[in-house]
């Protein structure tokens, strides 16, 4: 059973003549373990997904499938605990909370779910020191640097016993060595067994998924092939195979 | 990549055998550019005749002979780092000439045509990338000519992305134009050859 399913899931926005598609029959699956990424220009509906996969957003049509649960026709208050409990977001501009520290912000949503402060700050204490941020946990987000900044959102996203990661543009303006930075801490909540989502078009960040699903206008048109052997790139043959 | 000059540098921490070259050579490139020793040794002669390097003994086996960098070498190094390489020109790129053409004839999907290349370049990012995801194994030469790989991959989706949004817009103001346009750029490229 794959964490997340998205099943022939359509979005409409407006109606009449100012009817917009911004998502169309897209079937998609991501198992536990795995980071899927998706590619396409800005307005192929990548973000929509993103916010229909995260029940932030209800489909027009279709289902979506979180750990074996439809969450469309889920109640308010279900689907809040969903998000509390399994799904894990990072944005591309962090929204940490500028009036809580480090560790009160990565431990905020525990503590939204009726864990004890107490229970809730080692769980972020501990969420950050896999980071490599316990030595910043008392700091407020205008006393990090950008870099910092995203590992606590990523902190944030993971702490407790979420398995499912969504991110959007998950670098933000971040430079490419930061950017890295990121996408191993992504991957290694892959390894412990999330299951994530990365909306992206960057192609750089794009390459660090397991399998990148290419959106246009709303469709999945195309993904890429399962990995090859890294060693065939060394054997000096990266020639094309459409060569004439 | 020029091997005469990566063998002049490494000739100018000290005196080097033909095989530990080789070896220094594929350390120092993360192992991204393979090198056999045949071409270890022909560079040695040629840099020997050039003058910027020399060994003791010219008559002993090439194997047996230790290698050092002359001053001449020394100047020629440092003139070759401090050279940019020749990017004024476009290079003849197939891929690019390959969408300019499916561009224009009328039975063919260009966007088609962009995706499957996208692909194929996305695809080998990824396994570039894996390359360097166990950071156990991890060496920074090695680090580098990856990134430097990925950056150039990069560029190539990026530019597929602005050829397809560039020919949507083109599509949107006027059919009729966007099959006009991209042809001008085509001769451009080819009056450099």
């Amino acid at each position: 059973m794959s964490m997340l399913e998205l099943r022939n899931v359509s979005k409409v926005y407006g109606g009449g003549t100012t009817e917009v598609d911004a998502i169309s029959d897209i079937d998609l699956a991501v198992d536990r373990g795995s980071l899927v990424a998706i590619m396409g220009p800005s307005g192929s509906g990548k973000s929509t997904l993103l916010t229909i996969a995260g029940t932030l957003e209800q489909p027009t049509t279709g289902d979506v499938m979180i750990n074996g649960s439809n969450v469309v026709g889920m109640s308010r208050n279900d689907k809040a605990r969903l998000r509390r409990r399994t799904i894990g977001y990072v944005f591309q501009d962090f929204n940490l909370l500028a009036g809580l520290t480090a560790v009160e912000n990565v431990s905020l949503p525990l503590e939204l779910d009726g864990i004890s402060m107490r229970k809730a700050r080692a769980q972020g204490m501990s969420a950050l020191e896999e980071l490599g941020l316990v030595d910043r946990a008392e700091s407020y987000p205008d006393q990090l640097s950008g870099g910092e900044r995203q590992r606590v959102a990523i902190a944030r996203a993971v702490v407790g016993e979420r398995s499912l990661l969504l991110a959007d543009e998950p670098s933000g303006a971040l430079d490419s060595v930061n950017g890295e930075a990121v996408m191993r801490m992504i991957l290694s909540a892959c390894h412990g067994g999330v299951a994530a989502l990365v909306v992206t078009h960057d192609a750089k960040l794009a390459s660090w998924a397991d399998r990148v699903v290419f959106l246009r206008d709303g469709k999945a048109v195309d993904e890429t092939l399962p990995p090859q052997q890294p060693e065939d790139l060394l054997s000096n043959d990266t020639s094309s195979p459409s060569e004439s | 990549m020029s091997v005469r000059h990566s063998l002049l540098a490494l000739l100018s921490e000290g005196q080097k055998y033909g095989f530990q070259l080789r070896q220094e050579f594929e350390a120092s490139t993360g192992e991204v550019w393979p090198l056999n020793v045949g071409q270890v040794y022909t560079t040695l002669q040629r840099l020997e005749r050039d003058g910027l390097a020399e060994s003791d003994d010219a008559d002993a086996d090439e194997r047996q002979r230790n290698y050092r960098i002359t001053e001449a070498g020394e100047q020629e190094l440092s003139r070759w780092l401090r050279t940019p390489p020749d990017l004024s020109q476009p290079p003849r790129d197939e891929l690019v000439i390959k969408v300019l053409v499916a561009s224009r004839l009328p039975d063919v999907d260009v966007y088609d045509v962009i995706q499957v290349h996208r692909r194929y370049v996305v695809q080998l990012m990824q396994q570039w990338t894996h390359l360097k995801e166990d950071e156990a194994n991890f060496d920074l030469a090695f680090a580098l000519a990856v990134d430097a790989e990925l950056f150039r991959l990069d560029a190539v989706v990026r530019w597929l992305d602005a050829a397809d949004g560039r020919l949507h817009r083109a599509a949107f103001e006027s059919t009729e134009d966007a099959t006009v346009a991209p042809p001008r750029i085509a001769r451009r490229i080819g009056a450099h050859r």
